[in-house]
């Protein structure tokens, strides 16, 4: 038992490590045989492990392992070593002497090159997100099939098609140059973001899995950060934006694994560390003259870690909402508008500005926001539309949350 | 959907120095306005304000100081919304705040290239 845990945690933390340096010392090309190689060797750990006696330094065993099979495969598959020596020869000496250098400054390096061959617009977002899940986070099919809800065939299919696709259109892992960093960043930065989004607002009943994925994304948002050409403004305001959400974890799901709403979360579970770690990337971020919706966003939720309702806390949001909104349309970001809007300026003028929100009408989210406007306004219409929020909700937790409420008008 | 150029018009002089209290003030019903539009989906450019000073060129090397060319009306900004049709673009222009201090909005549908 001691070394199936100890196992699982090695694979989360090394495959992916392994993974990337074996991968861009192949090429994006051969990424399958660098994951079969990674991945016989912890089958090769398991099968001795068990057996025998652990040994002194697993992770080094790991390492050495993973090594001797590159190499094997290199010797036996000549065509292929040809090919690959001719790479090779730019980075050692000779040939012969292959060295796979595991030192920690290549491990990043390759998970950092790894990110940005990985974060293609050519390919889906959830298939950049599957990818990243797999070879950046060593996850396993089933965490990412859980994660998206859907079955291991879709993931397996979705990720074989996404290689190909990169493969097809000759994807390097290596570093995009200084001019071209800003550009292929955006693509990183919104598949880290979403990667973020899918643990943070996930309906997967799966708890634990769901902070995993935020932990991962705010990892690897860190080793952009880390990474001095790409420690820029816009980084440095999703990491602040990714520690001010993750401040609330333990406060914002209760026992059951339902969501707790922001009104009703215990602010003493609100994690400090994580919020002041958010401050001082919010004023890394406020360098340089580029305003992304990251800086908007992280804005809004650091506003979000004061508990007490002052008007200056709501009108702060509201605008942070106006000009999100102005730059980037997206309903969650329309809905939140109008909750600030009642808070700063009066369930009223909410209204009237819900009421023009026609594009969301099959949204229970937009009939439960109705519902909390009308509610001591006009309780009938409150009532109706908490009703068509309840026809409308999918999630058992959000059903819940919306009986509770027609309750509380009666 | 079609989009639509909305000409923010108002009287020439009235560009005094402003507090940063009062330009909040005046900056909030304009950024609510558009703030409101955007949540509908229906800002397709959130436009610039203009700056008062400017320059009339005309035929024979003649330039004259001033933005505006004959009226006493300036235009003071510009925003580019979504609408179904004119009259939905006029409807949507009754909110503006340009209202309130006595200017007007100019609807003008864009003509695809």
């Amino acid at each position: 038992m001691k070394e199936e845990l100890l196992l699982s945690n090695l694979f989360r933390t090394e495959y992916r490590k392994l993974t990337a340096v074996l991968a861009r010392l192949f090429g994006f090309e051969h990424i399958q045989i660098a994951e079969d190689i990674v991945s016989d060797t912890f089958l090769l750990a398991s099968d001795t492990w068990g057996q025998n006696k652990l040994p002194e330094n697993p992770t080094a065993w790991l390492y050495t392992v993973a090594k001797n099979k590159a190499k094997d495969h290199l010797k036996r598959n000549a065509i292929f070593t040809k090919k690959i020596t001719a790479n090779l020869k730019a980075e050692n000496s000779t040939a012969e002497e292959i060295e796979i250098d595991l030192s920690e400054k290549n491990i990043n390096d390759s998970q950092l090159q790894m990110m940005f061959a990985i974060c293609q617009p050519i390919i889906p977002a959830e298939a950049q997100i599957g990818l990243a899940l797999r070879i950046l986070c060593g996850f396993s099919i089933d965490e990412i099939a859980d994660a998206f809800l859907t079955n291991k065939e879709t993931i397996n299919k979705r990720l074989f098609r996404a290689k190909e696709k990169l493969r097809g259109n000759n994807v390097q892992i290596e570093f995009p140059g200084a001019d071209q960093i800003n550009q292929r960043l955006e693509t990183v930065l919104l598949t880290l973001y979403l990667l973020f989004n899918e643990g943070y607002y996930s309906i997967s009943g799966n708890t634990n899995l769901r902070k995993d994925l935020c932990l991962e994304a705010m990892r690897l948002t860190y080793l952009l950060i880390e990474n001095k050409p790409t420690d820029l403004p816009a980084v440095n305001a999703l990491s602040s934006l990714m520690c001010f959400h993750a401040s609330r974890f333990e406060a914002r799901i209760d026992k059951n694994g339902e969501m707790i709403i922001y009104d009703e979360q215990d602010s003493s579970l609100w994690n400090e560390e994580l919020i002041s770690r958010g401050k001082n990337y919010l004023i890394k971020a406020a360098h340089g003259d580029q305003l992304t919706r990251y800086h908007l966003e992280a804005a809004i939720a650091y506003w979000h870690t004061i508990k007490e309702d002052t008007p200056e806390k709501w009108e702060n949001v509201l605008q942070l909402y106006n000009k999100l909104l102005m730059l980037e349309y997206s309903p969650m970001a329309a809905l939140n508008r109008t909750y600030a809007l009642a808070k700063a300026d009066g369930k009223e003028k909410a209204i009237i500005e819900a009421e023009k929100l026609i594009q969301l009408t099959d949204s229970h989210l937009y009939h439960s926001l109705l519902g909390w406007l009308y509610t001591a306004i006009d309780n009938e219409k409150a009532l109706a539309h908490l009703q068509a929020a309840l026809k409308l909700a999918k999630s058992k937790g959000e059903k819940n949350r919306i009986v509770k409420n027609i309750k509380a008008l009666n | 959907m079609n989009e639509f150029l909305l000409i923010f018009r108002r009287e020439a002089a009235f560009d005094t120095q402003l507090t940063p209290e009062q330009l909040q003030e005046i900056s909030k019903p304009w950024q609510d306005w558009m703030g409101g539009l955007a949540a509908q989906n229906k800002l397709a450019n959130p436009g610039s304000r203009l700056n008062s000073d400017g320059k009339v060129v005309k035929p024979n090397n003649v330039v004259t100081n001033g933005a505006y060319v004959e009226v006493k009306e300036l235009i003071g900004g510009y925003i580019v919304i979504k609408a179904a049709s004119l009259d939905e673009a006029a409807e949507i222009s009754k909110g503006c705040p340009i209202l309130t201090v006595g200017g007007n909005v100019e609807v003008r549908q864009l003509i695809p290239m």
